[in-house]
C-alpha cells in the first residue's frame, strides 16, 4: 500500500481527506474485534448479580447488581471510596466477592482465573497506568493481542507456521490499534518515555488488543487538560462505535455526560441510582451524595 | 524524509542515560539488512571458532592453562549464562540454585555411561543429551511448580536451598558414589581425517567448537523465543506481574516455562563439561558456583542474551588469563555484583531486547525503509503532548455500526 | 531409638532453636522495614562469629586447651567476648546498609537490585574471611565445658543448654520491649506500617533503618557466641550459610516481619531439625530445614503466627 521508502504515517499525512477517511475506516475496521458474542446488541452482556465483597470487617460493595447491554457505554459514578474500582477488580478477578456473582454472557467469573477472565473477553485499563515499561509501545500493544494466540512454546521455538501468521497478525493488528487511539507515532518508543497523555492511550490500545467484549476503563480521564479530555471523550465514542461495549469509571462529569449511555451510582458500597444520565442528575440520592456539587457540569 | 536525519531523543523520553554511542551503533545495526547483518556476523564466528588454532600472544592462558580449555570453559559457561538469562533476566526469577541443574545434567551424563554407574549401561553423549535435558527440564517443573506462586524474593532462598539439596544428595546416596565419582563419561564420536579423535580430554579444541556451535544454535532458539509471546510474556511477567495476568498473561504457566527451558540449559551444558572431563564427582557444585553464574548474568546484562554470553567469557577467562587465585575470583565478583548494582544496573550491554518477530518490518512500514528505527526509541515526528496526531474530525461517521463486532 | 531421645533432642532442639532465632530475629527486623532480605545477614552472623573468637585468642585462650579460670573469670570473659561480637556484628550490618542498600534506595532501584548486592555483600565478606583465615574451620575453644545440671524427664539439661536458652530469651524480651514500647521502636513499627505516613509524621526513615540493622546485627553477635559455646564446628568463613537459610527459615516459619514469630519459627526449626537426624540420620539434618521452609511456604506463606512488624500487639 504505501512505497517502502516513504513510511506510512508520512503517507497519512499527505492523504487526501477522503483518502485519510477511507483509511480510518480501514483502521477501525482491523481494530475491531473479531470474536463471537452470544448476546445481540443491547442485551445485557455483563450481569453482577448481588454482588457483596468485604475486606474484614469493611463492607466495600453492599449487594449490588447492575446489568452493562451489549453496545453501551455504562458509566459507572460515586464519590471517592464508593467501590468503582472494587467492581472493576471483582470483574477482572483481582479480588473475589464474598457473595453474589459476575456473568460475562452465560459464563460466572467469579471463580475464573484472572487471565482466562481476559481470556473470555473483559480487559481493563489501570487507574494509575501500569504499561511494561521496558517494551516498546508497540510491543505492549502486542502482549494485548497474545491473550487471543495459542502459539505453544515449541512453535515459537521452531517459529512453526501458526507462530509465524500470529505474529504477522499481531503486529499489523497492533499498528492499527496504535493509530486507532492516536499515537501510532509512538511505535517505537519506549513505553515509560511516553508522555503522560499518550500512556493512557496505550493501555486503552493495549486493552483494545485483547478483544474484549467489554472494556472496562478506570479513569481514564484522570490528570487530563480539557483538550485532552474532549479528545479522550471522542476515542471513548469511536471505541463504541467499533463494536465495543464500554464500562467508564470516571470523576469528571463532562466527560461522564458527553459520553455515557447509562449511569449506575454507587454511595458506601451500594447502589443508589441506575439509569440515563439526565434522569440519574435529577435523582435526589444522587444530589445529595455528592453534595450537590459535581453532578453539574 | 529520512528518519535518521532527525532522530534525535525528544527532551520528553526517558531513553537510558546516555543514549550516545551505544545508541548510534544499535541503530545502525538495525537499519542494516538481514544480508548485511549475517555478512558482518559471518567473519565474527568466524574468528571465534578459529581462537585455539591462532592462540593469539594477548589473548592466551598459557602456559598456565591450556588454551582450548580455557576457551571451552568460557563456552560452557556462556551456555549456562544464557540459560540463566531466562530466568533470571527475562522473567525476572532469581535463581540462585541454578548450579543444580548443572549437577543433573552432569550426573546423568555420569549415570547413563560410565562404568561406575549401577544402571550397568554405555549410551552414546549424543544419546545422553536429550534424555539429559529432558530430566533436568522435569525437575525443574518440580522446582518450579510449588515455588513459582511464592513472592519473588522467597524464591531466591528456596532456590539457593535447592541448589544445597541437589549437592547433599550427591554426597548421601549411594549410587551417587560421593566423593568417589563416575570415570570414563563417555564422549562424543568422530575422528578426524588421519584418525584422530576429535574429543578428547586432553584437547578441548574439538569440545570448544563443539561448544561454539551448540552455543550459536541455543541462542538462535532463544531468539526465536524472545520474538515470540512467549518472550513478551516473561518480560511483562518481570516488568509487572499483575498488569500482566491482567492483560490475559497465563504467568505462572509462562514462569514455569522460563524455569523449565532455562533449567534444560543447564543440564545441556551439564552433560556438556561431563564429556569432556570425563569425570564428575560432587565435589563441583558449590553453590557458591551459582553466584558466579549469577555475575556473569549481571555483569553482560541481565535480559540481553548477547551481553550474558560476554559476561560468561569474562567471568570465565579473565581469571583463567590473570591466573587469579579461587577465592580471589569470588571476592572480584563479588565485589562486581555490588558496584555494577549500584552504578551501571544494566550491566556492560544494555537490557534492550527485540520482542516482536516482525518489528523490523513493522517500524519500517511506520516511519519508512532504511530508519532503523527500534530499540534506542529514536522516531520522527514530535508532537506536543496529549494532542492526536492525525486529525479526527469525521471520524466517528466513517466507522461502523453499534455493535458490529461480529 | 527416636523416643528414647525424645526429651533430650527437644532440649537440644531449644538450644539450637534459640540460636537460629536471635538470628532470624534480624531477617524480621530488616524485613518488617524494608521489606528486603537481607541476604548478608549470615555473613554479619559470621562477623559476630569471628569477633568472639578473635577475642577469645586476645584473651589469652586457645583451641583444644580447657581453660584454667574461676567461674567468675570465664563469665566476664563469655560476656566481654559476647560483647565484641555484638558490636562487630552490628557495626557490620550499619556499614552493610551504608554501602550496599542505601545507595539503591535513594534509587528506587527494584528489589531483585537489593537482593543481587545482598549476595555480591555476602559473598565479599565471605571471601575475605577465606583469603585471610583458609578454608578450614578455626580450632575450638570452650571456657565452659557442658556439664548436667539437671535432668527433665530422663533427659540431662547441660549448663550451656540453660544459659544459651534463658541468654536469648532474656536478649528477645529486649528487642521486643524495644520495639514494641519505646520511642525509637514506636518509629521502627511505624515505618514497618506505612513509610510515607510515617515520614510525614516526623520519623527519621534512615534513621529507623539504621536502627534495625544495628539491632539485628547486635542479636545476630549475641547468637555468635552461643554458637561457638555448643556447636562443634568452629569458626569458618563460610559458617553462616546453612545457619542463615535456617534462620531464615525460622523467620518465614513463623510470620516474616513478626518478632514473636521469629522466636516461635526458631524453636521449632531447632526442635524439627533434632527430631528429623533422628529419625532419618545426621546426613539428612540439613534437608529438614529446607523442606520445612518449602511445605510452609507452601501452605502457609505468612508464617504461623503471620506477617508485620507494623501490627505487632502493644
Amino acid at each position: 500500500m504505501t512505497a517502502p521508502e516513504e513510511g506510512l504515517l508520512e503517507a497519512v499525512e499527505q492523504m487526501a481527506p477522503e483518502e485519510r477517511a477511507e483509511h480510518e475506516a480501514e483502521v477501525a475496521e482491523k481494530v475491531a474485534a473479531d470474536r463471537e458474542i452470544s448476546v445481540s446488541t443491547g442485551e445485557t452482556l455483563l450481569a453482577v448479580q448481588n454482588l457483596t465483597v468485604r475486606f474484614g470487617g469493611l463492607t466495600a460493595l453492599d449487594d449490588v447488581s447492575f446489568d452493562v447491554k451489549r453496545g453501551e457505554i455504562l458509566g459507572l459514578i460515586g464519590p471517592n471510596g464508593a467501590g468503582k474500582t472494587t467492581c472493576f477488580n471483582i470483574v477482572t478477578g483481582v479480588y473475589r466477592p464474598t457473595e453474589g456473582d459476575i456473568r460475562l454472557e452465560d459464563q460466572s467469573l467469579a471463580r475464573m482465573k484472572r487471565y482466562k477472565i481476559i481470556q473470555a473477553g473483559v480487559a481493563r485499563t489501570f487507574q494509575n497506568i501500569r504499561l511494561f515499561g521496558a517494551m516498546t509501545a508497540l510491543e505492549n500493544v502486542v502482549v494485548g493481542t497474545d491473550a487471543r494466540h495459542r502459539t505453544s512454546v515449541p512453535g515459537a521455538l521452531l517459529r512453526l507456521p501458526r507462530h509465524r501468521r500470529e505474529e504477522r497478525e499481531a503486529v499489523d493488528k497492533a499498528m492499527a490499534l496504535l493509530e486507532f487511539v492516536g499515537i501510532a507515532d509512538r511505535a517505537a518508543d519506549k513505553a515509560t518515555s511516553l508522555p503522560y497523555g499518550d500512556q493512557r492511550r496505550l493501555e486503552i490500545a493495549r486493552a483494545l488488543a485483547t478483544e474484549p467484549k467489554l472494556l472496562c476503563l478506570d479513569e481514564p480521564a484522570a490528570g487530563f487538560s480539557a483538550i485532552e479530555k474532549d479528545a479522550l471523550s471522542e476515542l471513548i465514542l469511536k471505541i463504541r462505535d467499533d463494536g465495543f461495549t464500554v464500562v467508564l469509571v470516571e470523576h469528571d462529569m463532562r466527560v461522564v455526560l458527553g459520553v455515557t449511555d447509562r449511569l449506575v451510582v454507587l454511595d458506601f458500597g451500594r447502589k443508589i441510582a441506575d439509569g440515563v444520565p439526565d434522569e440519574v442528575r435529577r435523582d435526589p440520592a444522587v444530589v445529595s451524595a455528592y453534595l450537590g456539587t459535581a453532578v453539574e457540569e | 524524509m529520512t528518519a535518521t536525519t532527525q532522530s534525535e531523543a525528544r527532551p520528553s523520553s526517558g531513553t537510558p542515560p546516555r543514549p550516545g554511542r551505544r545508541a548510534e551503533l544499535s541503530r545502525w545495526w538495525n537499519a542494516r539488512s538481514r544480508p548485511q547483518q549475517w555478512g558482518l556476523l559471518v567473519p565474527v564466528a568466524a574468528i571465534i571458532y578459529l581462537l585455539p588454532v591462532l592462540n593469539p600472544p594477548i589473548l592466551t592462558t598459557e602456559p598456565a592453562t591450556s588454551f582450548p580449555i580455557a576457551l571451552f570453559n568460557a563456552a560452557v559457561f556462556a551456555l549456562i549464562a544464557i540459560g540463566l538469562n531466562v530466568v533470571i533476566g527475562q522473567a525476572g526469577l532469581l535463581d540462585l540454585g541454578y548450579v543444580g541443574f548443572f549437577a543433573i545434567g552432569a550426573y546423568t551424563a555420569a549415570l547413563l555411561s560410565s562404568p561406575d554407574s549401577e544402571l550397568g549401561v554405555r549410551f552414546p553423549w549424543l544419546v545422553i543429551v536429550p534424555i539429559a535435558m529432558v530430566v533436568t527440564m522435569i525437575s525443574g517443573v518440580i522446582l518450579g511448580t510449588p515455588t513459582l506462586r511464592l513472592r519473588g524474593d522467597y524464591l531466591a532462598i528456596v532456590t539457593l536451598g535447592f541448589g544445597e539439596i541437589v549437592r547433599l544428595l550427591a554426597d548421601n546416596i549411594d549410587p551417587l558414589r560421593g566423593n568417589r565419582g563416575f570415570q570414563d563419561i563417555a564422549r562424543p564420536g568422530g575422528t578426524y581425517s588421519d584418525g584422530t579423535p576429535i574429543f578428547t580430554q586432553n584437547d578441548a579444541q574439538g569440545f570448544y567448537w563443539l561448544a561454539v556451535t551448540i552455543v550459536i544454535i541455543v541462542l538462535l532458539f532463544m531468539g526465536n523465543l524472545e520474538r515470540s509471546r512467549v518472550g513478551r510474556a516473561w518480560i511483562a511477567v518481570r516488568e509487572d506481574e499483575d498488569a500482566a495476568e491482567l492483560t490475559g498473561v497465563p504467568t505462572y504457566r509462562f514462569k514455569i516455562w522460563a524455569f523449565a527451558i532455562g533449567a534444560a540449559v543447564g543440564g545441556l551444558s551439564g552433560t556438556l563439561f561431563a564429556a569432556q572431563v570425563g569425570f564428575v564427582n560432587n565435589q563441583r557444585f558449590d553453590v557458591t558456583t551459582s553466584i558466579l553464574y549469577l555475575a556473569a548474568v549481571v555483569l553482560g546484562g541481565q535480559g540481553n542474551k548477547i551481553g550474558v554470553v560476554v559476561g560468561a567469557f569474562l567471568v570465565s577467562y579473565i581469571p583463567d588469563r590473570f591466573q587469579f587465585e579461587p577465592e580471589y575470583r569470588f571476592l572480584v565478583f563479588g565485589l562486581a555484583l555490588i558496584i555494577l548494582m549500584i552504578f551501571r544496573p544494566q550491566g556492560i550491554l544494555g537490557m534492550r531486547q527485540h520482542l516482536l518477530t516482525y518489528g523490523r518490518q513493522a517500524y519500517q512500514k511506520l516511519f519508512g525503509a532504511g530508519t532503523g528505527v527500534a530499540p534506542t526509541s529514536l522516531t520522527p515526528s514530535s508532537r506536543p503532548t496529549g494532542e492526536p496526531a492525525e486529525a479526527v474530525p469525521d471520524d466517528r461517521s466513517g466507522s461502523r455500526p453499534q455493535g458490529g463486532g461480529e | 531409638m527416636f523416643l528414647d531421645r525424645f526429651w533430650a533432642n527437644t532440649i537440644n532442639g531449644l538450644s539450637y532453636g534459640s540460636i537460629y532465632a536471635l538470628v532470624a530475629l534480624g531477617y524480621t527486623l530488616v524485613y518488617g522495614v524494608l521489606q528486603l532480605i537481607n541476604f548478608a545477614h549470615s555473613e554479619i552472623f559470621v562477623i559476630g562469629v569471628f569477633g568472639v573468637y578473635f577475642t577469645f585468642l586476645a584473651l589469652g585462650f586457645q583451641p583444644g586447651q580447657t581453660p584454667n579460670v574461676p567461674l567468675a573469670g570465664i563469665i566476664a570473659n563469655l560476656v566481654l567476648a559476647g560483647a565484641v561480637g555484638m558490636i562487630l556484628a552490628g557495626v557490620a550490618a550499619v556499614i552493610l546498609e551504608r554501602v550496599a542498600y542505601r545507595p539503591l534506595r535513594k534509587r528506587n532501584a527494584p528489589r531483585l537490585a537489593f537482593l543481587i548486592t545482598a549476595i555480591g555483600a555476602s559473598f565479599v565478606i565471605q571471601q575475605v574471611f577465606r583469603i585471610t583465615r583458609g578454608s578450614n574451620p578455626e580450632g575450638t575453644i570452650r571456657l565452659l565445658p557442658p556439664e548436667p545440671l539437671f535432668r527433665i524427664f530422663g533427659a540431662p539439661v547441660t549448663n550451656l543448654q540453660v544459659i544459651i536458652i534463658l541468654a536469648a530469651l532474656a536478649l528477645f524480651v529486649v528487642a521486643d520491649t524495644f520495639v514494641n514500647r519505646t520511642r525509637l521502636g514506636r518509629g521502627v513499627r511505624a515505618v514497618a506500617q506505612d513509610p510515607a505516613t510515617a515520614t510525614l509524621m516526623g520519623v527519621n526513615r534512615e534513621r529507623v533503618i539504621m536502627i534495625t540493622f544495628l539491632l539485628g546485627g547486635l542479636l545476630a553477635g549475641a547468637a555468635a557466641l552461643f554458637y561457638l559455646m555448643t556447636i562443634p564446628q568452629g569458626a569458618v568463613f563460610n559458617g553462616g550459610f546453612l545457619l542463615g537459610i535456617k534462620a531464615f527459615a525460622a523467620a518465614v516459619l513463623g510470620g516474616i516481619g513478626n518478632l514473636r514469630g521469629a522466636l516461635l519459627g526458631g524453636l521449632i526449626l531447632g526442635i524439627a531439625e533434632n527430631y528429623g537426624q533422628s529419625l532419618f540420620g545426621g546426613d539428612w539434618r540439613d534437608v529438614v530445614a529446607f523442606v520445612l521452609l518449602v511445605g510452609v511456604l507452601m501452605f502457609r506463606p505468612t508464617g504461623i503466627l503471620g506477617e508485620s512488624l507494623g501490627k505487632a500487639r502493644v
